[in-house]
């Protein structure tokens, strides 16, 4: 563990937390001009935090304990996800306590409370919201973890600053039919565990057709600042650490200076914008599927991964 | 017990006296032989135990007892739970209205099992199996006035004895081909015996064992018996009595014969996998609680007998640490299973004493009623979905490193066997977060969904001590998994091939010749720090601004008055899961709309009926059921009353036995 490394986990948390509502604002103000609106700005989602904050608290009644403690757990496992993901450096103190598996279980764990939130609320929003979610976390679970494993046999490890390491030691390795085909894969895994279009739209104004906003209907003010706020560092995380596994350009290592690191946080900010912008801009020309539909999705996705693996096995570099 | 938890607090009071102190000696018997069980895995973990040879206890073979570090880990695994048990039972059985010799049978069905590990013959394994097999047929017949608890029992016994008479063969062939009783001496002489006799051998005795750990297609018996034993009963039965169906494929399949040839690995694998799928598919759309814990079950068994036939296929190719790695993933699974899955059973059995139900689409509120309970089961629930922070996790994740580190190049099968397991092992935890996310979130919170619901209250202390027990080991187990390392580090010592390099699980669990760690309980403390720091976030920020907390009624999108009808079921919850996976569970859903008589556009009312049997039992056994019993009424024509006929079979048959043994 270096001091560089410990500073770097410590400013990527901050860059997390921090940026995250902008990343969701960018995304926005990117459809809003290519829909030929002019948008809210990108620090719309900061305004909107600030005013949910300042906002009374409203317990529904009966209600337990689950409701009210389950934004604090969400935010506090994106939380953790951030001190792990090497977005800023990959020296991160934390790397050797979880790896990518344990991040992807920890995303569930989130997920998990957030479905047991709406059950206790009782309601049929709730509910529809709850089964709806279960659904796609459970069927988007083997098409993550075949993605993951296909990623981990390039640095024979499944820690995620070997991946990225690996990945900097040798960056044509990502060019191979495997890395493409894993990344195809990892794509559209990230659309459906942020709940973004097609499989769900963040954006949705009808209760009937939601996912994610139907589960957090009950909340208000302050929780539901907190749980806006997770599900955009959700979003930072993962776009970030997809950025970083396909171009860990510009990332701190063990012994980079303030520099460094501080060349990281910019390196990541760039390669974040870029790629959710694409991401918002692709959002514009499809339309949500049909819930029935997305477990074909995944299954694609799922055999994409597949194919990565086959792929890395058999046309990948022989090592001993 | 449903329906007799109310019953007998009516009962008079005399017999009631003696039904509570029968039921305290039952649990106080339960709990030091638990004990005693405890005591003796812990020393035969350290040093072995045996060989004591008990000449006058059977006839002819006589007792033989000898436990290694497997029978051992075994013998604590068991131990530990019966202990727990035990003590709840004391508790629970108090009010209920089972009968002495059901009660009497549980600390039999305890000695059973002990003994199975500490078996250190064949006949004495057999013994200690069969009477096994017979105290859990006793105990789960509590309830027997009822004619779903008879049919249970007959599926359970006629299963659990085809299961017998295989492991029977298989020993009958190991001894015979090996002129040995004692376990010890055959496992010396294995290696010398034929292949045909191996292979035998290994599928008789998989079969057996398979059958007793619930693996696909045999596992019929399991969703029927476990829901309706009494509670404490199937905590045994799931978290006990299926492990030591593992503890015979690892103690005869892998110890004993010392592995095979690469298909017995292959039949391994796909029996894990396809256990673990449909157990969860079925957990996942069950909608009686311990049905479905009975499901996740053999999802469970299928996930470690998954992990055993990795292990297995590794060590073909030579690849001997990552063997180690899918044996120990194997071994740390099925203790972390036999502590969340009987604190679940434990829960279920709570939640019957309280409201008499076990049907999720009746329950509901029993966050607020019963907040003990609820806290405990969350925890079992944790464990079962195999997330992180839950005990299932480490099990899971060293199953996974196994699987994802062998090298390219090893092998085609490998290259192509990896990947699917990896899907499986995926699917089948994201199936079984549903399940588990389904049982305690439809039970145990929203609004009661029955006036029963609506009644229950919390649980005597006598029983919520054990279930807080358990739910500490599984917290044990879940964070710090190094309190396993010792045994299972001279467990895999004493397995052939043995590497030398072991995975490391202490405060890093670390594995030989992989890059990479994690640490559960390091991310348990981080986790709650991170969300004790939101929380002070959110009481700091904005706070001059806002104004005091308050309490409303549901907004539920302005849809008015909430009535608890229009909540969730698990049925509801359960039905996306169920039209995706429609060609595995083939529900049987009924829609009569009945029209009024003036018109034909006009719906008078909807009935809506959907009921998801088990796909084996309806399409495999009721065929094999037909069969038996066209083949019997075949035979009976030959059973006309005339004894000379009945003389000529008996002489037929004696000329065609001597004719054979010449």
């Amino acid at each position: 563990m270096t001091l560089s490394g410990a500073a770097g986990a410590v400013v990527q948390v901050a860059a997390v937390a921090a940026g995250s509502p902008m990343l969701v604002g960018w995304m926005r103000q990117v459809r809003a001009r290519l829909e030929g609106r002019a948008g809210a700005g990108a620090l719309q989602p900061y305004r909107e935090l600030r005013k949910l904050a300042g906002k009374q608290d409203v317990t529904p009644e009966g209600t337990t304990a689950v409701f009210s403690l389950a934004p604090a757990l969400v935010a506090g496992v994106m939380l953790v996800c951030a001190a792990v993901v090497p977005t800023v450096t990959v020296a991160s103190p934390l790397d050797s306590i979880a790896d990518l598996f344990v991040v992807v279980g920890l995303l569930l764990v989130a997920t998990v409370a957030l479905v047991l939130a709406a059950l206790d609320t009782g309601t049929p929003f709730g509910g529809i919201g709850a089964s709806r979610e279960t659904t796609i976390a459970a069927l988007v679970e083997p098409a993550i973890l075949v993605a993951v494993y296909s990623l981990s046999i390039r640095a024979s490890s499944s820690n995620l600053a070997a991946i990225v390491r690996a990945t900097e030691r040798r960056p044509g390795d990502v060019l191979t039919p495997a890395g493409a085909l894993a990344f195809a894969a990892l794509v559209v895994v990230i659309v459906a565990e942020t709940g973004r279009l097609p499989v769900d739209n963040p954006a949705t104004h009808l209760e009937l057709t939601m996912v994610h906003e139907a589960m957090v209907l009950e909340y208000s003010g302050s929780r539901l600042a907190i749980l806006e706020w997770a599900a955009a560092m959700r979003l930072a995380v993962l776009v970030g650490l997809l950025a970083n596994l396909y171009l860990p350009a510009g990332v701190a290592g063990p012994r980079s200076g303030p520099v460094g690191i501080v060349l990281g946080v910019l390196a990541i900010a760039a390669k974040v914008a870029v790629l959710a912008g694409a991401l918002a801009a692709a959002e514009v020309f499809v339309a949500k599927l049909r819930l029935f539909r997305v477990p074909e999705l995944l299954a694609g996705s799922y055999l994409l991964g597949l194919l990565a693996v086959t792929a890395a096995y058999f046309l990948g570099p022989r090592r001993a | 017990m449903s329906a007799g938890a109310p019953d007998a607090r009516d009962a008079p009071a005399t017999s009631g006296r003696r039904h509570e102190r029968a039921a305290l000696a039952a649990g106080i018997a339960t709990s030091l032989l638990g004990a005693a069980g405890v005591a003796l895995g812990v020393v035969a973990v350290a040093s072995g135990v045996g060989p004591v040879r008990v000449g006058g206890a059977l006839p002819l073979a006589g007792v033989t007892l000898a436990a290694g570090a497997t029978g051992g880990l075994f013998l604590l695994l068991t131990g530990a739970v019966a202990v727990a048990v035990g003590a709840y039972s004391a508790g629970y059985e108090r009010h209920g209205s089972t009968g002495p010799a059901q009660l009497a049978a549980v600390p039999f069905f305890v000695a059973a099992m002990l003994l199975v590990p500490l078996a250190g013959s064949a006949t004495t394994f057999l013994a200690a199996w069969e009477l096994m097999a017979l105290a859990s047929l006793v105990a789960i017949l509590a309830d027997h006035a009822r004619a779903a608890v008879r049919d249970a029992a007959r599926w359970y016994a006629v299963m659990t004895h085809l299961g017998f008479v295989a492991i029977l063969l298989a020993f009958v062939v190991l001894g015979a081909a090996g002129h040995a009783d004692a376990l010890a001496v055959l496992e010396r002489r294995a290696g010398s015996l034929s292949s045909s006799s191996r292979d035998v051998v290994f599928l008789l005795s998989f079969l057996g064992f398979g059958a007793k750990a619930g693996l696909v297609p045999l596992h019929v018996w399991l969703p029927r018996a476990h829901p309706e034993a009494p509670s404490p009963v199937s905590a045994l039965m799931s978290a006990a009595m299926v492990a030591t169906g593992v503890y015979g494929i690892v103690r005869i399949d892998v110890e004993v014969l010392g592995g095979g040839p690469r298909w017995w690995a292959l039949v391994v694998v796909l029996a894990g996998a396809t256990s673990a799928l449909f157990g969860v598919i079925q957990a996942s759309v069950s909608t009686d609680l311990k049905r479905l814990l009975a499901y996740s079950t053999t999802e469970n068994m299928g996930l470690v007998t998954l992990a055993l036939g990795s292990s297995m296929l590794l060590a073909d190719y030579g690849e001997r640490s990552l063997a180690t790695v899918a044996l120990v993933a194997a071994l740390v699974h099925v203790v972390a299973h036999a502590a969340f899955k009987s604190l679940a059973f434990l829960g279920a059995g709570a939640v019957l004493f309280a409201t008499g139900l076990r049907d999720l689409d009746l329950l509901g509120g029993l966050a607020t009623r019963m907040p003990a309970t609820t806290g405990l089961f969350f925890v079992a629930a944790l464990g079962a979905s195999g997330l992180p922070l839950g005990a299932g996790f480490v099990g899971e994740w060293l199953l996974v490193q196994s699987l994802i580190h062998s090298r390219p190049g090893t092998g085609t099968l490998l290259a192509l066997v990896m990947p699917v397991a990896v899907g499986v092992v995926a699917l089948t935890t994201g199936l079984g977060v549903a399940a588990m996310v389904k049982a305690s979130g439809i039970a145990f919170l929203a609004r009661p969904r029955s006036a029963e619901a609506a009644r229950a209250h919390e649980v005597p202390a006598a029983m919520v001590a054990p279930m807080a027990t358990l739910a500490a080991a599984s917290a044990v187990l879940a964070v710090a998994p190094s309190a396993l390392a010792p045994a299972l580090g001279r467990l895999a010592r004493e397995l052939p091939g043995h590497p030398g390099s072991f995975p490391q699980l202490g405060l890093l669990l670390r594995l030989p010749g992989v890059a990479g760690s994690v640490s559960p309980g390091l991310l348990a403390v981080g986790v709650v720090a991170a969300s004790g720091g939101v929380v002070a976030l959110r009481a700091l920020v904005g706070r001059s601004r806002r104004p005091r907390g308050t309490r409303a009624p549901l907004w539920s999108g302005g849809a008015g008055a909430l009535t608890e009808r229009m909540q969730y079921t698990a049925t509801s919850f359960a039905e996306p899961l169920q039209r995706v996976f429609d060609d595995v569970l083939r529900p049987d859903v009924d829609v009569e709309v009945g029209h009024v008589e003036e018109s034909r556009y006009l719906v008078e009312r909807v009935r809506y009926r959907s009921r998801i049997g088990d796909v084996v039992e309806e399409r495999v056994f009721s065929r094999v059921l037909d069969g038996v019993h066209a083949w019997a009424s075949l035979v009976r024509r030959v059973h006309n009353g005339s004894v000379h006929r009945y003389l000529a079979i008996g002489a037929l048959a004696l000329v065609a036995a001597v004719a054979v043994a010449r």
